[in-house]
């Protein structure tokens, strides 16, 4: 059964429509992504899900449920890891705990118990201004985590980090996914990047955006290193680029 | 080869301006430049001081907790005026160019008509102290709260969070580093706002000392109580950054 399901969903702002009839589910422990172009809607769909803004047609259901225009369902990372500088490591991934209502002992106790998976084992009590890029990420990525345990949104998460670091970042997010029973909806523009991560990728073009392709990516996880070198990559990328210059 | 840090090179030059400025002073009225009933010498003002230290010291108390009381009224006022008008756009609309009339209105000019309201107590003085620090709070809170990333606060939002825990954990949090500048000006303006507040009449006080020692054309006086406040004013603001750099230690490095 799929955890998260969109459904026929559109939404125009001042007359002009952003995304046209745009419906994708997402499996368990599935990692799904939206490729596009900027403004082909991409943020528009992820607030739509967040349940930030309402669609004009279409509803969104999380195991079943419709969460249409309900925050608080869904959490979500952006490229902007939002880490709040006044709040140590520690409170600000239990941030979403406290939201929740649990008393903060409890919410440091608990978060604290996935930093090491997390690999921030003795970032706990600094600033987040003095963590790298790569490991603010994945303190955003952990406060996602423990919003809503089986389901993220990440938007661009890694395109501000360096190439090795953002390689590094990868494997280990495949790696944590795998542990946790994470399923992850993921938007970028990073065609490698989607092909490594994905399950499936969901191509988003034209405007209004709509998805006008799924690419299934038939390679079982754990990926190894040189996947993202092999002909089998190239052939996938080769596919998607073609397909999206015929459909710009 | 020890570097010196910019900080203490600094520090030096400020220093020997102070001390040029001194020596010039001194200089002046020594050589009978300037007559010394006009002007004296920095000398006498240091005498003076001395001599009239238990006098200053307890008008100062008394200036002093006028200072305090107003400019906790004032934080208090200045707090609440922004988070209204931070949560209601109505009242950002009416109140906001209400608020900087009340700072166009020179404290001088508006203190004389507190004194015929409220007589020669702590009452008008506390009120003209209130009424000038509440501004830079009410101001720089408000900053704070509006320049809030709207990006963080979504991101709380679709987590569920109401509008208190927005306010809590980004709007808050985020405005303390302009709340601490507005509390700086502020310091400086409770203690100037108590002396002038005084001059008008009352029956302690700095300025109320200051009227005295002028009808009494006693000038090293004069420079003596001027050269205090502007010691506590700088103590006060001193004060301030002390406080805010223990509650804000996030942003030491």
């Amino acid at each position: 059964m799929a955890v998260l399901e969109v459904k026929e969903v559109s939404k125009s702002f001042n007359g002009q429509e952003i995304i046209h009839q745009i419906s994708l589910s997402l499996k368990e422990g599935e990692l799904v992504s939206l490729l596009g172009i900027s403004g082909s809607g991409k943020t528009t769909l992820f607030n739509i899900i967040a349940g930030l803004s309402l669609p004009d047609e279409g509803k969104v259901f999380l195991n079943g449920a419709e969460i249409t225009g309900r925050p608080g369902q869904v959490s979500y990372m952006l490229q902007k890891d939002l880490l709040l500088p006044y709040r140590t490591v520690i409170d600000n991934v239990s941030l979403p705990l406290l939201i929740k209502g649990m008393k903060k002992n409890e919410a440091r106790q608990k978060a604290s118990d996935y930093f090491s998976q997390f690999g921030l084992e003795g970032t706990q009590k600094k600033y987040p201004s003095q963590l790298s890029g790569g490991m603010r990420q994945r303190a955003a990525l952990l406060r996602t985590y423990l919003f809503s345990e089986q389901i993220t949104l990440l938007d661009e998460p890694f395109s501000a980090l360096d190439m090795l670091t953002k390689r590094e970042i990868h494997q280990w997010y495949l790696r944590v996914m795998e542990q946790i029973k994470l399923s992850t909806l993921f938007v970028t523009h990073d065609i490698d990047e989607a092909i490594l991560l994905s399950d499936r990728i969901c191509l988003l073009t034209g405007k209004p955006g709509r998805i006008s392709q799924e690419i299934i990516i038939n390679k079982p996880k754990p990926r190894e290193k040189g996947f993202s070198l092999s002909h089998e990559f190239l052939h996938y990328k080769r596919q998607i680029i073609k397909y999206l210059e015929e459909n710009l | 080869m020890i570097k010196k840090s910019p900080s203490i090179i600094n520090k030096l030059w400020s220093c020997s301006a102070v001390f040029l400025l001194l020596a010039f002073w001194l200089c002046i009225t020594s050589t009978g430049l300037i007559d010394a009933y006009m002007l004296p010498s920095p000398l006498q003002v240091g005498k003076a001081f001395v001599t009239e230290f238990p006098a200053l010291m307890e008008h100062s108390l008394i200036s002093l907790s006028e200072a305090f009381a107003g400019l906790a009224l004032g934080i208090f006022l200045g707090f609440a005026i922004a988070v209204a008008m931070d949560r209601f756009d109505i009242l950002y609309q009416a109140l906001y160019p209400l608020v900087i009339l009340t700072q166009t209105v020179p404290a001088v000019a508006v203190a004389p008509l507190l004194v015929l309201w409220f007589g020669y107590e702590m009452t008008p003085k506390i009120i003209l102290i209130v009424i000038t620090t509440f501004f830079p709070i009410a101001i720089g809170l408000l900053s704070g709260f509006k320049s809030a990333d709207p990006d963080a606060v979504n991101l709380l939002r679709a987590m569920g969070a109401t509008r208190w825990q927005i306010f809590r954990y980004i709007k808050f949090p985020g405005a303390m580093g302009q709340f601490f500048s507005g509390l700086r000006i502020s310091a400086s303006y409770a203690v100037v706002g108590a002396v002038i507040s005084e001059w008008l009449g009352g029956f302690g006080g700095l300025g109320v000392y200051m009227t005295r020692v002028k009808k009494a054309f006693a000038f090293d006086k004069m420079f003596a109580v001027i050269f205090l406040i502007s010691v506590i004013s700088l103590v006060l603001m001193k004060a301030v950054d002390i406080l805010h750099r223990l509650s804000m230690p996030w942003e030491q490095n």
